[in-house]
């Protein structure tokens, strides 16, 4: 499995944000994305997960069997800042339908109980998603990526609203995706512990000075 | 695809849902016609059918702007959009859950509602065949309004105002087709087919215009 991104290029507004950002990642291998607010750490998140378009570039995601190009988003699990769980439902009703909406035909994931103790909150799944604290949102809202399989995780803050040891948690969660092959893309404020992992520092408008793209 | 209908039923019965809501605005529109036409009976029973298609319109038009902005407010739009499965039928999924927790209860009260209005049988049951035939068509058109509002923080009455000029052919034949059946002379079925035209139309038109127009809204 490979990851591959080709002179990236995004606008926001009528501004270029980035341009000639390129990467590729084999599995198992990490990439961080540091840089102050406002760098375009998010938007490049976003143009990887095929929610924004790019403006220039691709990225796509290639088997290591057959060779064959995707767009990355239908390999990816997209975490960002909205935690994409309902309120009014109870945590395992919505960790069962996003298990049954992202799952069919692909390679199965944890079930809700598994899911909820690889978490650290195990027994409370009963319990509406409006109940709990923002960090047991978070942590939930990490639960769905285990539930359905994907090999690229795309990571916006993980680890906002966490504590020191779901900070831990997290890492490991991640550490134990990219034994098994899986690559991971995270935007972060926080050192999240990862070994070899590589980093591309986002310099933002700084960087791009051609102003506007033919 | 189940399981995203089930989820959308189970979230308009639960607190904040907008199954109610909607019966109970169907509810008020219809019940206050008689206080203002006053106790003429024939008058009643002759303007029935088109104030219950109205009420029904306006009702089902109630809770369409959040069809997608629910989904967008909290994220889960962001991961619908990234999926292998077709947009076109998951907006269709959502539009057919939509319309079995609001409209569909619409369609049952209506009914009732006609006795308030002194309609007989045939026209009771001719306004609620016809609202369960045109009433899909509506989810459908509205569907493309909420699709398009969907990044807007305040979309609500732009949706109504965008797509009530499009259901107005649903309204036509629809009451069009129940006055057929209750007084004549013109037949029933040339105006309940074109009813049921529209309906397949807007379910092929109205799930693809949507998704084309989420695609675009990209923030």
């Amino acid at each position: 499995m490979h990851l591959i991104a080709e002179n990236l290029a995004a606008r926001r507004g009528e501004d270029l944000i980035f341009v000639n950002v390129s990467f590729h990642l084999q599995a198992g291998e990490a990439l961080i994305l540091t840089g102050k607010n406002g760098s375009g750490k998010s938007t490049l998140l976003r143009v990887v997960a095929g929610l924004l378009r790019a403006e220039k570039g691709s990225v796509t995601v290639s088997d290591s069997v057959d060779g064959e190009r995707r767009p990355a988003a239908e390999a990816s699990h997209y975490l960002g800042h909205r935690n994409a769980m309902k309120t009014e439902l109870t945590v395992a009703e919505n960790l069962d339908f996003w298990r049954s909406f992202l799952g069919p035909g692909k390679a199965a994931g944890l079930s809700t109980e598994e899911a909820a103790e690889a978490v650290g909150l195990p027994g409370i799944t009963h319990l509406p998603f409006g109940y709990l604290s923002a960090g047991q949102q978070r942590r939930f809202a990490f639960a769905k990526l285990l539930v359905a399989h994907r090999p690229v995780w795309i990571l916006d803050e993980p680890t906002a609203a966490l504590d020191a040891s779901a900070d831990k948690l997290f890492a490991g969660l991640i550490e134990t995706h990219r034994r098994e092959g899986g690559i991971v893309i995270a935007a972060t404020h926080q050192p999240l512990g990862l070994e070899n992992a590589r980093e591309l520092r986002m310099t933002g408008f700084a960087g791009v000075e051609q102003g506007v793209w033919e | 695809m189940t399981a995203l209908f089930l989820r959308d039923i189970r979230l308009s019965i639960r607190a904040g849902g907008g199954a109610l809501i909607g019966i109970l605005f169907f509810l008020t529109i219809v019940a206050v016609i008689p206080f203002g036409v006053g106790p003429d009976l024939a008058l009643l029973s002759r303007i029935g059918p088109a104030i219950v298609w109205i009420g029904a319109l306006l009702a089902a038009l109630l809770g369409l702007d959040r069809l997608f902005q629910a989904e967008r407010d909290d994220g889960s739009l962001d991961l619908m959009l990234m999926q292998e499965t077709p947009l076109v039928l998951t907006v269709l999924v959502k539009c057919a859950a939509h319309w079995t927790a609001t409209s569909l209860p619409l369609v049952i009260a209506s009914p009732l509602l006609g006795l308030f209005m002194n309609m007989n049988e045939t026209a009771i049951g001719a306004t609620m065949l016809t609202l369960l035939v045109g009433s899909p068509a509506i989810t459908f058109i509205g569907a493309v309004g909420a699709a398009v509002a969907v990044a807007l923080p305040r979309g609500g009455l732009l949706v109504s105002v965008l797509i009530l000029p499009l259901t107005i052919p649903v309204l036509i034949f629809g009451v069009s087709a129940t006055y057929a059946a209750v007084v004549g002379p013109s037949p029933f079925l040339p105006p309940f087919l074109i009813l049921i035209a529209l309906t397949l139309f807007f379910a092929v038109i109205g799930p693809a215009a949507a998704a084309l127009a989420l695609r675009n809204t990209a923030d």
